[in-house]
């Protein structure tokens, strides 16, 4: 491995004919919505490019992210991203195991220094120095910080690595955090979701690796030609929403009809993600197309917004549970009760001084 | 012997509406804004309160026969749009209308005698006075309520309103510029539409207190409330100082 390879090489050396290389090509400039002045532009690069080496860590996670990611819809675009990647290291997808894995990272990160791109799919815990999660012996946390030192960019896959997700949710016990609140010197392009959306995760790779730059992002952090919409904006319900047509209960007649979810939970409405163009498991549906609201794994904390199955959210922070209409509902309660109580002693008192205005004249 | 005392009563009426004299306190901008705006919060909790829990289904025809949400809805916009063009020329109007219109917009904390009449309200409310005081713009305690409540409480709904507002208009859109960082800033728009159903009902309280005391304050106090917002005067029930 003296001459690091181009993307095409390692493709041809897959066995992947000319045409299908063109074919992902064109796929690949329309799922990122370029033109297709683009098509020659993405072989261009492809062709005359060292491939770019990606470390891959798992922090506090489910792997979710990797399944999701090795089922990328697009069989070719899925062979040709894992091929293309040059997946140094990854502990779950990885032949290598125990010391040599670790060498492995080692020898990558010595010998790209500044050039490869650090994949992180789960989170650092901060609790006990990190000792919720032990990688090779020792706190991921301190595996992040050095895999990081040296990274061209970072990608947070998943809920995890952008937000928390799950471990992270009230009260954190273990203190798993995110990563741009440990990694601050880097840039980081967040992919959020439980898991991510495949074709989005291959999306975000190939046009980094093509276009040798982060693809626009947002104000969180997320590439925005996947997250600058939410469900609700493209979801094939939203008429239904308009309309006024709702499912009442699970299984009723507008269940049946198809009519919106939202007064069933559903986060569509403030959730930023590409479920409803691009779907899931090779186009074939996604939640709310099977019947189930989104439950909003693709947001900031989505684990403490109250239960899936509300359209308000419960507040704690008045002790009991309550959404915000309860509890101003009872506010505003208490408060016209006390006015009903002052009105009657006003009127009393007035009655009152007007019985001994007349006593004194 | 009655007729006497008749004649004198109806005399001493006549003086004494001769020696009233009425002050010209709030402007017709205030008025129109006063009156613009409450019906635009009531028409805002409304919908509001709709989109939040919608009513139930009108099931019976195709989707695109009907469009009731969607009314509810743009109600809520176009409420929340005159609100917000509403308190910019309130804004307006504070910078130059006659100083009233100043009095909603700050709050005299370093003056001591304020906060005493603060006190003073207080005790009066709690039935501790027997007699109120004359104010010829808002008392001290009115001051303080509405500009929680209204200068505050209106600019949070606005912001937070236009932030949500930012989403269905989308990114890039003109909204989404000017607000769009309310979005950044909580994260999760779940959260923003938890706080905006607070601030409603912060505002529904508001009115149930703002509505009571107005009308308790026309009877029971020395001035006009009620009639001032509608006519401008502010008229005043004796002669006497204080």
């Amino acid at each position: 491995m003296s001459q690091v390879e181009t993307f095409y090489d390692v493709m041809r050396r897959q066995g992947i004919t000319r045409r299908s290389f063109m074919k992902y090509c064109s796929l690949t400039a329309a799922a990122l919505g370029l033109g297709p002045s683009f098509v020659p532009k993405i072989a261009h690069a492809m062709e005359t490019k060292p491939r770019t080496p990606v470390i891959w860590i798992h922090g506090l996670e489910c792997t979710c992210c990797s399944e999701s990611f090795i089922r990328s819809a697009h069989p070719l675009a899925k062979d040709v991203v894992l091929s293309m990647i040059s997946l140094d290291y990854d502990d779950t997808l990885m032949a290598a195991a125990g010391h040599a894995a670790e060498a492995a990272l080692q020898d990558t990160i010595d010998r790209y220094k500044g050039n490869y791109i650090l994949a992180v799919e789960g989170n650092p815990p901060l609790n006990e120095d990190g000792m919720y999660c032990i990688v090779g012996g020792k706190p991921f946390v301190d595996q992040l910080r050095h895999a990081a030192e040296h990274a061209k960019a970072i990608i947070s896959w998943g809920a995890c690595a952008s937000y928390g997700c799950v471990q992270a949710a009230a009260p954190n016990p273990t203190r798993a955090t995110p990563v741009h609140k440990v990694i601050l010197d880097k840039p980081i392009i967040k992919v959020p979701g439980c898991p991510p959306i495949a074709e989005v995760m291959t999306g975000v790779i190939t046009y980094m690796l093509t276009f040798d730059r982060l693809p626009t992002l947002d104000r969180q952090g997320r590439p925005a030609m996947f997250y600058s919409q939410r469900i609700h904006d493209k979801c094939y319900r939203r008429p239904h929403f308009d309309a006024g047509q709702f499912v009442e209960t699970w299984d009723d007649e507008g269940a049946r009809k198809g009519f919106c979810l939202y007064k069933m939970g559903c986060k569509g409405p403030t959730t930023y993600n590409a479920c409803s163009t691009i779907r899931w498991n090779e186009g074939v549906s996604f939640p709310i197309q099977s019947g189930h609201g989104c439950i909003g794994c693709s947001e900031d904390g989505f684990w403490d917004q109250g239960s899936f199955y509300d359209r308000l959210t419960n507040i704690k922070q008045f002790g009991v549970e309550a959404n915000a209409d309860q509890v101003g509902m009872t506010a505003a309660g208490v408060v016209g009760g006390a006015v009903a109580v002052h009105a009657a002693v006003s009127a009393l008192k007035r009655a009152q001084k007007k019985t001994q205005d007349k006593v004194e004249a | 012997m009655n007729k006497d005392s008749h004649a004198l009563e109806l005399e001493a009426e006549l003086a004494s509406a001769q020696r009233q004299s009425s002050v010209y306190v709030y402007e017709a901008p205030v008025r129109i804004w006063h009156w613009v705006n409450a019906a635009a919060i009531l028409v805002l909790c409304v919908t509001g309160y709709f989109i939040g829990s919608p009513p139930p289904s009108v099931g019976q025809h195709e989707a695109y026969d009907q469009f009731l949400f969607g009314y509810i809805r743009f109600a809520h916009f176009a409420a929340g749009m005159i609100l917000t063009v509403g308190f910019l020329g309130r804004i307006y109007w504070a910078i130059f209308g006659n100083h009233h219109a100043r009095q909603l917009f700050y709050l005299p904390v370093l003056n001591g005698h304020w906060w005493r009449e603060i006190w003073f309200e207080i005790r009066w409310y709690l039935f501790l006075e027997s007699e109120p005081k004359k104010y010829v713009g808002h008392n001290p305690l009115a001051q303080l309520a509405m500009f929680f409540f209204i200068t505050i409480g209106v600019s949070f709904m606005i912001v937070t309103g236009m932030a949500l507002y930012a989403e269905g208009a989308g990114q890039g859109s003109l909204y989404d510029d000017l607000f769009g960082w309310v979005i950044g800033l909580v994260g999760n728009t779940q959260r923003l539409h938890t706080l905006h159903h607070l601030g409603m009902w912060w505002i529904v309280i508001f009115m149930i207190v703002h509505i009571y005391v107005a009308i308790r304050e026309d009877i029971m106090s020395r001035q006009s409330i009620v009639s001032t917002m509608i006519s401008g005067h502010r008229t005043f029930k004796d002669d006497r100082m204080d």
